[in-house]
């Protein structure tokens, strides 16, 4: 028999707004709504705020080593505008601006990068996984979950986000070869900025796209601008609408632009041309929408004012509110370590305690 | 009252859990019509259908990443690794995210799971299939570390593992598995898993073990009773958190301690057990501190296995060499 192709497969990129902001074609049917579209913009200044704030606590010695999303923002808030309230998020650690549209507040996260557990409390969405540091070593949480839900037979479905280093990982891939075969619920968003702190994507890969990691897996892998928050909500709430519906697991790559260093403890001039990240500035994605509303006569030069100046006093009493929380007692490390304290470790407990005291 | 063996027991265990909650499931590599590779979840399939019994693809440290995604929506997995030179590739999945999403939630998040690997050697088997890996996991907070060493025990701390709000890992010492049958009460009681269990009890010498050695040390005790002396035998089947006051409190009475293990002598569980007494416990004793282990070399293929598993003789002349003092 002579060979012939048995698999062939194409990557779809979906966009909607060129990088000036202005529509390639019609635009999905959400973005009929005016207050949905302020309200995506809105969250992607409101993440740039936090951001902001946090690279200036973490400057000026008031905060841990902190992971800026800047350039970012509308991968994380258009993905978390997709979802529905009782969806379960995964996140690495640049979804800040996903977790604050979710109800994760900023004192929460200011205390997680302050060095606090209470940060991963989460008030709002109390199922949603915390902040991920290990790469990808939280997507076979996020299959777990959307396993859990398949088996229970709830309409809900679970997104994970993570970074283009990440599909790397033999635990991006086991985890996506699980929902595939077992048609789970889950969506994974590649973050794509295109490096991992030094390495940049083509050195990650030799895949043409990272969504075509997905055809191995036996599941839908598309692209979508991920500097375009109108197409990242459209194609994740796609995705998350066939999961919800029993129609099986997505992958879609994002393609945005990590324009800041990979957290404050780095330096990426050490490895990265000026030049480059001027080039890409142009096509970041809070620009790119706030051109779409102004022309469309909904967002004007008074709203940018208030709306900036609203997330910023929202920063900054969060940051009060943070600094002035005192840290929890030692205790805290014995008594969430188990359920109950087993009975071996009272002694250590105790040593412990009177360590603390005797430091003041 | 049935006589079972040791997997039979833990199979009962599994079921007996299964039947009481419905938020139990078992997972792994051929757990379900196969009924696992030592037959341990066999028949389970059959009572409790294939979405309570799921036979996963092949990624071990996927199925321990799997089940704290379940564990953390209130299910409670019951995974299943094949041989302990596989759970190596779940150590980054327990250690960064089971044993510590309670603490890093502060409580939101939980992980109510077991992964269950056989392990030690004495079966014959291929390479990677006889490892006795305890010490890579006693050295992580928030886990706990269990290893019964016969049917009644497997069944009540493998209930105890399942029911137990906090991850578990649970080490099934294949030598044992058929190795003898005892009564099993099929009664679902579950033992603590904080607690040494004293076999045996004795005024002499101490001997201190876990897992499949535990054989071993019952008939080096039952040797040296011939001698005159009386051992008393400790079985530490739940390491992890480790109750020292049991070793303690026998090594104060008898002044004389053995610690066995199969896993190699450096860095391992025996050491910690080692360092307490010699912490706590150093004014009691009479003798030095005996380890009867496995070497510190690599765990020989079968034909070698023999000389490298510690057996009852080792014991016999450690023991004797300690009641040679005071």
């Amino acid at each position: 028999m002579a060979p012939s192709q048995t698999a062939p497969f194409g990557i779809p990129c979906v966009q909607y707004l060129d990088v000036d902001g202005r529509p390639l074609g019609p635009l999905p049917d959400f973005a009929s709504d005016p207050d949905a579209l302020r309200a995506l913009y809105r969250g992607m200044l409101r993440t740039r705020a936090f951001d902001a704030k946090a690279v200036t606590l973490q400057r000026t010695g008031r905060l841990g080593t902190f992971a800026s999303s800047l350039g970012q923002e509308a991968v994380a808030v258009g993905a978390a505008a997709a979802m529905q309230p009782d969806d379960v998020l995964a996140p690495s650690f640049r979804e800040q601006g996903a977790q604050l549209w979710r109800g994760v507040t900023p004192v929460e996260l200011l205390l997680y990068w302050a060095g606090d557990e209470r940060g991963s409390d989460f008030s709002g969405p109390r199922e949603d996984f915390p902040i991920c540091v290990p790469v990808a070593s939280h997507a076979p949480h996020a299959a777990g979950v959307a396993l859990a839900l398949k088996l229970r037979r709830e309409a809900r479905a679970v997104l994970c986000v993570l970074g283009d280093g990440a599909t790397s990982k033999g635990d991006f891939y086991e985890a996506l070869n699980l929902a595939g075969v077992w048609r789970l619920p889950l969506v994974v968003l590649i973050n794509n900025n295109q490096w991992a702190i030094s390495v940049p994507r083509a050195a990650q890969s030799a895949a043409e796209t990272l969504a075509q990691k997905a055809i191995a897996a036996g599941i839908r892998g598309e692209q979508v601008d991920g500097n375009d928050v109108i197409a990242v909500r459209e194609c994740v709430a796609q995705a998350l609408t066939r999961a919800r519906a029993g129609k099986g697991p997505t992958l879609i790559e994002a393609l945005t632009y990590r324009l800041g260093d990979h957290t404050t403890a780095d330096d990426a001039r050490r490895y990265r041309d000026d030049a480059e990240v001027s080039a890409r500035w142009p096509a970041e994605p809070v620009v790119r929408m706030r051109a779409y509303l102004t022309a469309r006569n909904l967002w004007s030069h008074a709203d940018e004012e208030q709306a900036l100046e609203v997330a910023a006093a929202e920063m900054d009493q969060a940051a009060d509110v943070c600094l002035a929380t005192p840290p929890q007692p030692l205790s805290s490390i014995f008594d969430y370590l188990f359920a109950a304290l087993p009975a071996p470790l009272a002694a250590q407990r105790a040593a412990a305690l009177a360590q603390e005291a005797s430091d003041g | 009252m049935a006589e079972v063996t040791l997997v039979e027991a833990i199979n009962r265990a599994m079921a007996r859990a299964m039947a009481e909650d419905p938020n139990v499931l078992v997972l792994g590599e051929d757990v379900g019509r196969d009924g696992g590779v030592f037959r341990a979840t066999d028949g389970l399939l059959a009572r409790f259908g294939a979405e309570r019994v799921l036979d996963t693809p092949l990624a071990e440290a996927m199925i321990a990443g799997v089940s704290i995604g379940m564990a953390a929506q209130g299910l409670r997995p019951v995974a299943e690794i094949q041989f302990m030179g596989f759970a190596y590739a779940t150590i980054d999945q327990m250690l960064n995210h089971a044993a510590r999403l309670r603490t890093r939630t502060r409580g939101r998040l939980t992980c109510p799971m077991v992964l269950r690997t056989p392990c030690g050697g004495g079966i014959h088997a291929p390479e990677h299939h006889s490892e006795s890996g305890e010490a890579c996991f006693t050295n992580i907070p928030g886990l706990r570390v269990v290893i019964p060493s016969s049917p009644q025990r497997g069944y009540g701390l493998l209930l105890a593992a399942i029911r137990d709000p906090d991850p578990v890992l649970f080490l099934e010492p294949t030598r044992l598995y058929r190795a003898f049958r005892e009564p099993l009460e099929d009664d679902g009681a579950a033992l603590p898993l904080d607690r040494c269990f004293v076999l045996r009890e004795g005024a002499d010498i101490t001997l201190v073990g876990w897992g499949a050695i535990i054989q071993d040390m019952l008939a080096a005790a039952e040797a040296l009773q011939v001698d005159g002396f009386t051992a008393e035998v400790i079985d530490v089947a739940t390491l992890a958190p480790l109750d020292a006051e049991t070793v303690l409190a026998s090594v104060a009475k008898t002044g004389r301690c053995v610690i066995c293990h199969e896993a190699p002598l450096t860095g391992g569980f025996g050491a910690e057990i080692a360092a307490r007494l010699a912490g706590e416990g150093l004014f009691s004793l009479l003798a030095p501190v005996e380890r009867v282990t496995g070497w510190d070399t690599v765990m020989p293929l079968p034909r070698l296995e023999a000389h490298y598993i510690p057996g009852k003789d080792r014991i016999l002349a450690a023991a004797r060499r300690a009641l040679q003092h005071g």
